[in-house]
C-alpha cells in the first residue's frame, strides 16, 4: 500500500488554500480530485469575488484559482492525482480510491478531507425532468465547458448563488425571465439581486414551482404563491414557459467520507447538514484527520480559503514543522474569517458554528 | 422594497446622491444597500475617497469633495453597484459598469432602464473603456436627458452583432 | 448550445471529438465531457429511472449525484458529467440499473 504524509481530499478553494502552507513548510503531500482538473467550482466563477483583499477581493474566481494553482502545481513536494474518486476512509487512516478501472488504497499520516458539499434539490411533480439542474451544474455546463444549458431558465432560489448563476446566464446569452424565492425576502447580497433586477428579471417572493411541464424534456413550468407556512396557494399558478428550472435551494456537506471513517458528526441547520464536530483547529474528532471548506459547514468560497489555510498550518505544526510566527499567523486568519461573518449574512454561519462548539 | 424586489426606493436612491451642484463635476454614486463584507471600493480608490473601517460589513461611505469621478471603483465593485454620474447643461453623462458581450459602439442609440429593468428613455454612448486593468468589466459612458438623473441605471442588454 | 461569444471567458476553437450516442455519430470538443457534449447537441435524456422508467438527464453536473450515469463503451454507471469525452467512445442512454 502506498504511504503519503498528507492526503488532501479535494482541490478546490479549501484544499488548495491548505496545500500552500504545508508544502512551504516542506511536507509532501498527495491532492485527490475526482474530476479532470484542480480548482473544484472556482473552475466555473467568472464573477469578482468579495471580501477584502487577502482574500484576492475584486478578483474573478477563475483568476484566482490560476493563482493558487500557480503558487503550488510546480512544488517538487506536491502529487496530483485527477480523475480520482476517494470512495473510502477508514479510520486507520487508510482512504480507497477509484481512477478509471483501477482501485487501490494509500495510507496517509494526517487526512484533510476537503470535499466541499453537493446541491439540494426541492420536491415538486416532475423534478426529474431533465432539464431540471442544479444551479452550480448550470454554472458547470456555461463557464467550464461552454455549452448553453438551454435557452430560457426559470431560476428557484435568491440565495447569492441563484443571484450570481442568473446573471452569468444573461451572459451566455441565456434569457432569465423570472426568479422565485419561497422565503419573504431575498436570501443573497441585495447588490446581486439589484444587479439583476436591472436586467429584467422579475424577483417574486412568496413563490415556488409547483410542477415542471414536459414529455422528454422540461418545455414549461407552472408556479404558484406560497402561504407563510411555505404551502402553495390553490388559484394562484402561473405557466411560464422555459426549457430549464435551475434549482438553487442550498447545499449539503459531503460529509460520507467522514461519517463512514466515525467522526463525530452533527446535524445543524445552519450549516447546510450534518457536519463534523471540529475545533479551532479544524481538527474532527478522528486522530489526525482534519477538514476544511463547506464539508464543515456551508460558506463561501472566500471563508473556505481561510479555513484551508488553517488547516494547513495546523496539520503542519501537529507534523513538526517549524513555522515563522505561526501563532500570529494563524490567530490573523481567525480574525479574518471573523471579519467575513460579521454582518447580518454571517449570522447562520455564526448560530450555526455556536452548535457545533467552534468558538 | 428592496428585499423582496431588488428594486430600492427613489428615497433610497436620492440619499446616495449629493446635492445636484456637486454633480457639476462626475461623481461616483454607490448603492450598496445593506452590509456584506466586502471592501474593493475603499481600498481601490486612489484618492481615498471611499471609507469602510476595519469591520468590512459596514457600508462603504463616499467623501465627494475627494471623489473624482474616475471610475475605478466602479470596475472593481464585485457587485457592480457603483456607476459615476455628472449633470452638464441639462444632460446627465454617466458611467456604468458592462458586462455583456457585444460591447456598444460610441455614438450609437442604446436604450437607458431603471432600477427595475423598465426603458425609460433612449441615450448616446459617448465613451466605451475597456483596458487590461479593468479585467473585463467595460465602462460605458452614456448621455441622457437630466431628468432622469435619479432613475437612470444601466442599458438594456444588446443582443448579437 | 454552444455559446461563441463571452464577454468574460474566451472559448477557443479546439479539436473535434467523434463519438456515438445510441450507435448514433455525433462530435464534441476536445476538453468536453460526455454529458456536455451530449448537451451541446440538445441531448438532454441520458437514461430511464430504475422502476418507472422516467426519463433522467444529468442534475449536478460535479460527479456528486449519479443522475447523469450512461452506458460508456459497455461499461454501465459511468458518471457522464465527469467523464471526458474520448475519441471513438461508444455511449447509450443507459435503462434502469444497467448490467455488467
Amino acid at each position: 500500500m502506498r504511504r503519503v504524509e498528507v492526503a488532501i481530499i479535494g482541490s478546490g478553494p479549501a484544499g488548495l488554500a491548505a496545500a500552500k502552507p504545508l508544502l512551504d513548510a516542506g511536507a509532501k503531500v498527495l491532492m485527490i480530485d475526482r474530476s479532470d482538473m484542480l480548482g473544484g467550482q472556482l473552475t466555473k466563477q467568472t464573477h469578482m469575488f468579495f471580501g477584502s483583499e487577502k482574500q484576492h477581493a475584486s478578483k474573478r474566481g477563475i483568476d484566482i484559482l490560476k493563482l493558487m494553482v500557480d503558487e503550488i502545481q510546480y512544488h517538487e513536494n506536491l502529487t496530483v492525482l485527477t480523475e480520482t474518486t476517494v470512495v473510502g476512509l477508514y479510520q486507520d487512516r487508510v482512504i480507497s480510491c477509484v481512477k478509471h478501472d483501477e482501485y487501490f488504497k494509500i495510507q496517509a499520516d494526517y487526512i484533510l478531507v476537503a470535499s466541499g458539499a453537493s446541491e439540494k434539490s426541492l420536491p415538486f411533480e416532475n423534478n426529474d425532468l431533465p432539464g431540471v439542474y442544479a444551479a452550480g451544474a448550470v454554472q458547470t455546463l456555461m463557464n467550464v465547458y461552454g455549452v448553453k444549458p438551454g435557452e430560457r431558465v426559470l431560476m428557484i432560489g435568491s440565495g447569492n448563488i441563484g443571484l450570481i448563476v442568473s446573471y452569468q446566464l444573461m451572459q451566455a446569452g441565456v434569457e432569465v425571465p423570472m426568479l422565485l424565492e419561497a422565503a419573504d425576502t431575498i436570501g443573497g447580497y441585495l447588490v446581486h439581486a439589484s444587479k439583476i433586477r436591472r436586467l429584467g428579471v422579475d424577483i417574486r417572493t412568496n413563490m415556488s414551482v409547483k410542477r415542471a411541464i414536459g414529455k422528454a424534456s422540461v418545455e414549461a413550468a407552472e408556479i404558484w404563491r406560497l402561504d407563510k407556512h411555505w404551502q402553495g396557494i390553490p388559484g394562484t399558478e402561473e405557466i411560464v414557459p422555459c426549457d430549464t428550472i435551475c434549482l438553487s435551494v442550498g447545499l449539503a456537506p459531503l460529509t460520507e467520507l467522514l461519517q463512514q471513517a466515525g467522526a463525530d458528526i452533527k446535524y445543524v441547520r445552519e450549516l447546510g447538514g450534518n457536519v463534523p464536530i471540529i475545533n479551532k483547529k479544524y481538527q474532527t474528532s478522528l486522530e489526525n484527520v482534519y477538514t476544511c471548506g463547506d464539508v464543515a459547514g456551508i460558506e463561501e468560497a472566500s471563508s473556505a480559503m481561510i479555513s484551508g489555510e488553517i488547516a494547513g498550518l495546523e496539520i503542519a505544526r501537529s507534523a513538526g514543522y517549524k513555522i515563522d510566527n505561526i501563532d500570529q499567523h494563524i490567530s490573523r486568519l481567525h480574525d479574518d474569517l471573523t471579519n467575513l461573518r460579521n454582518g447580518p449574512h454571517g449570522e447562520k454561519i455564526r448560530i450555526g458554528l455556536e452548535k457545533v462548539g467552534v468558538k | 422594497m428592496i428585499e423582496k424586489t431588488g428594486v430600492p426606493s427613489l428615497e433610497q436612491v436620492k440619499q446616495e446622491f449629493p446635492d445636484k451642484v456637486v454633480l457639476k463635476k462626475p461623481k461616483a454614486i454607490i448603492e450598496c444597500y445593506k452590509e456584506i463584507p466586502c471592501n474593493p471600493c475603499h481600498t481601490s480608490c486612489p484618492f481615498d475617497a471611499i471609507f469602510i473601517p476595519e469591520d468590512i460589513n459596514v457600508r462603504p461611505k463616499i467623501d465627494f469633495d475627494k471623489c473624482t469621478g474616475c471610475g475605478i471603483c466602479v470596475y472593481n465593485c464585485p457587485g457592480l453597484a457603483i456607476m459615476v454620474t455628472q449633470i452638464k447643461e441639462g444632460k446627465i453623462l454617466m458611467k456604468i459598469p458592462y458586462e455583456f458581450t457585444p460591447l456598444p459602439k460610441v455614438d450609437q442609440t442604446v436604450n437607458v432602464v431603471n432600477r427595475a429593468g423598465e426603458k425609460i428613455s433612449e441615450g448616446i454612448v459617448r465613451k466605451v473603456q475597456l483596458s487590461e486593468k479593468q479585467n473585463k468589466t467595460a465602462l460605458i459612458h452614456i448621455e441622457l436627458d437630466e431628468k432622469y438623473a435619479y432613475e437612470a441605471i444601466t442599458i438594456e442588454v444588446l443582443h448579437g452583432s | 448550445m454552444r455559446i461563441n461569444k463571452h464577454p468574460i471567458l474566451d472559448f477557443p476553437e479546439r479539436k473535434k471529438v467523434s463519438f456515438t450516442f445510441n450507435g448514433k455519430k455525433l462530435f464534441g470538443y476536445e476538453g468536453d465531457t460526455i454529458a456536455s457534449a451530449l448537451h451541446a447537441q440538445g441531448i438532454k435524456h441520458l437514461s430511464d429511472s430504475i422502476h418507472k422508467k422516467r426519463p433522467r438527464g444529468f442534475y449536478c453536473a460535479i460527479g456528486n449525484c449519479a443522475s447523469c450515469n450512461m452506458i460508456v463503451d459497455g461499461v454501465p454507471n459511468v458518471r457522464t458529467c465527469i467523464t471526458p469525452l474520448k475519441e471513438g467512445v461508444d455511449v447509450r442512454k443507459q435503462d434502469g440499473k444497467g448490467r455488467f
